[in-house]
């Protein structure tokens, strides 16, 4: 590779001058046209194995199932029926998919929205000086390196309306039974609590990082200039976070529209993918998922994958607009 | 029904290009081949319990040239959803694959992907041999018998003697007989329990008690046509107009049958009477613990006649390279004195006649439930079934994700009327 790199090099260097004569480029023998193919080509090479694969397992997928979404497709079919935009038209009127897009957005602004918060603030504790910090660290990502399934089963028993604890709880103090399961507010609180449990440690453990990297120089003036610690913490530190604040929005985006297993496993009915008794908080995912494979509706199903893959690039769009409009202003300041 | 049409057409083509398939692959190997030692080697595909497993030593024992490799899978859910899968891939099943009754009718609508047991089975093998309402749920719509049966669920009904003592009903399993006659008179006595009780329930789950209605109906969610008949079937309705009544008077725990919340209802006295067939004796001595020992009964009395819930069969389907083979043992494994074994290994209820008349199992007895005489009670149960209902495709999900929701929101307020349009709604989906 060396040696390739060096003969590139010198090609470059020898051909530069001859470049305005077109004859004198007609005459660069094979093997130094080769080298130069070698230089302008190779790095394509080098990374073309990520692109393959992607190709394959990415591209190729998302590509069939837009295919797949203008036929009426069973799981089990040899003859598909090509219908067109059939299926999305039906999708547009049912009334089920917007009412499981709802509650996506719904149980994402419930759980992100507190999730960021409670991270900052955390990550503001576990900035502060604490004896053993590796401990308190690697406390707070517990919970999300305990299996997910779990954490669904414990949550769906906390929250039984009958026997659950945190009803228990809220009739000791005094206030009313809560129906975790038929309020369809309330099932996204709860399903919403199970999401922030998981993830709040991670994303205070990422937040934490950039405080680190803040440099001390910037608080140490900030204490000269007789900030108290609220203030230097809203006026300083916060703004310093923004990129990695809208890296952790990112993220939780694309998870957060993506919800499944935590509503699935919260439904009473073991095994379902209804979402509850009136789908009150059936996902979209869930939704895809059960069209697919319980009601055998492959094609439709694909429609619901790709008006979600629509949704999600537009939610990232507009992430990624703000963050370019924020680093601006953010600059601007400075 | 366009899906239905265009389906038998692409079984068709799967199960030609499967031939074709296993022609090319001439018989090297693979699962069911002739072993090394010369014996022909029947996987046979289970889930759960069937009690099988000392049968399978025997059956080598009695044919030397039989070798039985047996595959089991713990949960039903994921067993049947592999079935289904590899029934379509058109590769990958068992000689012999056990399916549920719940998901019979599925296999049903996919029989040509299954081998007719009347045609490849032993020829002393005949109906008579079973239940009559078990022959008749193995067969589809055109006669071919696709299933031998296995187990049954015969029901009864389970109830809890101090709850109906303190509430001032009958306790003994003979004078408690009259309260579960009929569906009205098991509503009657609910009403009458829930006055004097101390806030326990009724049944547990309204869909526990429709479901039981439902198979009792001379038609089931479809006809024979495989057209949806749950607006024209005026039963289906007042079914439903009973139940959520009762739920609406505060008869029902609302507890989802199977959940977390379910389970705990058994310990905590949620409710007072529960559709029970055989095998829910194990789990209603599991939930609901020691503790409540002896407080719970079993008559054999249900309203509306009998009913049956659960039990398998036993199929061979197309892919298998031994069909004839695998229906022997399929047949060998059904037959009566076999069935009594399984019963006294693994308490597996039997399907044959001749079982449920022999000594060993009527003398069976359930010291939880107060020394009642299980054996002798649900084989009367089981005789007690008088059809077996036809059931459409999509049947099983019209129950899990159409009726049950439904129920289940009529338990959390929803108006009756307005639940039964959720089902109705939910039903012509499945359906479509």
């Amino acid at each position: 590779m060396s040696t390739d790199l060096g003969t590139g090099r010198d090609l470059r260097t020898d051909d530069e001058p001859e470049a305005p004569t077109g004859k004198a480029v007609a005459r660069i023998p094979w093997r130094h046209r080769l080298s130069r193919w070698d230089v302008r080509l190779s790095p394509y090479l080098y990374v073309s194995p990520f692109f393959v694969i992607f190709g394959i397992v990415g591209l190729f997928p998302l590509l069939y199932t837009f295919y797949v979404s203008f036929f009426d497709w069973e799981l089990i079919d040899d003859n598909p029926t090509f219908i067109g935009l059939e299926n999305y038209a039906i999708l547009l009127a049912d009334a089920q998919f917007w009412k499981t897009l709802v509650n996506t957005v719904s149980i994402f602004v419930l759980s992100s929205g507190p999730q960021i918060m409670m991270a900052v603030l955390l990550a503001a504790l576990l900035n502060t000086r604490l004896r053993g910090p590796t401990g308190w660290r690697v406390g707070v990502l517990m919970p999300y390196v305990a299996s997910l399934v779990a954490i669904g089963i414990i949550f769906a028993n906390l929250f039984g309306p009958n026997y659950g604890l945190v009803n228990g709880i809220l009739e000791t103090i005094g206030l009313d039974r809560i129906d975790w399961q038929a309020d369809r507010f309330s099932s996204h609180v709860a399903i919403a609590i199970m999401v922030n449990w998981r993830w709040t440690g991670y994303n205070a453990l990422i937040v934490l990082a950039a405080m680190q990297a803040i440099p001390r120089e910037i608080l140490e003036a900030a204490v000269v200039d007789g900030a108290g610690a609220v203030r230097r913490f809203f006026s300083v530190t916060l703004p310093l976070l923004r990129p990695t604040l809208i890296f952790v929005v990112v993220t939780s985006t694309i998870g957060g529209l993506q919800i499944f297993t935590e509503p699935k496993l919260f439904d009473a009915m073991p095994g379902s993918n209804n979402g509850g008794s009136t789908n009150q908080f059936q996902t979209i995912t869930l939704y895809m998922y059960q069209t697919a494979f319980e009601r055998e509706d492959l094609g439709y199903a694909s429609a619901v994958a790709w008006v979600l893959f629509v949704i999600i690039i537009l939610v990232a769009l507009v992430n990624f607009l703000l963050t370019r409009r924020i680093a601006t202003t953010g600059e601007g300041k400075r | 029904m366009r899906h239905q049409r265009r389906h038998v057409f692409g079984i068709t083509s799967v199960v030609a290009s499967a031939a074709l398939l296993l022609a090319a692959c001439g018989g090297d190997g693979g699962s069911g081949g002739a072993g090394a030692d010369g014996k022909i080697e029947l996987t046979i595909g289970t889930f759960g319990e069937f009690g099988y497993d000392e049968l399978y030593a025997e059956y080598e024992r009695l044919n030397p040239d039989i070798k039985i490799v047996p595959h089991t899978t713990g949960q039903g859910g994921p067993y049947h959803q592999a079935l289904f899968t590899k029934l379509g891939a058109g590769s990958g099943l068992d000689d012999v694959m056990a399916v549920e009754e719940g998901h019979m009718s599925d296999v049903l609508a996919k029989s040509s992907r299954f081998n007719d047991l009347s045609e490849i089975g032993p020829a002393d093998v005949s109906g008579d041999r079973w239940l009559d309402w078990k022959f008749e749920g193995g067969k589809d719509k055109e006669g071919k018998l696709i299933g031998y049966g296995t187990d049954i669920g015969p029901l009864a009904m389970c109830y809890r003697k101090d709850l109906f003592e303190a509430a001032g009903l009958p306790s003994d399993p003979e004078q408690v007989k009259p309260l579960f006659e009929t569906w009205d008179a098991y509503f009657e006595a609910g009403d009458r329990f829930v006055r004097n009780s101390d806030g326990a329930a009724w049944f547990d789950s309204a869909s526990q008690i429709f479901n039981a209605m439902q198979n009792q109906l001379e038609v089931g969610y479809f006809d024979r046509d495989d057209t949806l008949v749950v607006e024209s079937n005026p039963e289906i309705k007042q079914n439903w107009d009973q139940v959520t009544a009762a739920v609406k008077r505060g008869q029902s725990a609302g507890l989802v049958a199977f959940s977390n919340e379910w389970n705990s209802g058994f310990k905590n006295s949620a409710f007072a009477t529960k559709t029970c067939p055989g095998w829910m004796l194990g789990v209603i001595e599991e939930q609901a613990g020691p503790e409540h020992a002896g407080k719970w009964a079993v008559t054999d009395a249900f309203p509306g006649g009998g009913g049956n819930w659960g039990g398998s069969y036993l199929t061979v389907p197309t892919q298998s390279d031994h069909p004839e083979e695998a229906a022997a043992l399929a047949a060998w494994l059904t037959a009566p004195e076999q069935q009594i074994k399984a019963f006294k290994a693994k308490g597996v209820f039997p399907s044959t006649v001749e079982a449920l008349d022999s000594p060993e199992l009527l003398a069976a007895t359930s010291d939880y439930f107060g020394g009642a005489k299980t054996g002798e009670l649900f084989a009367a149960q089981a005789r007690k079934v008088e059809h077996a209902q036809y059931k459409g495709p999509g049947d099983g999900k019209i129950q899990e994700n159409a009726s049950s929701p439904a129920l289940q929101a009529v338990e959390q307020g929803k108006t009756p009327e307005a639940g039964w349009q959720q089902f109705v709604d939910a039903a012509k989906q499945i359906a479509r």
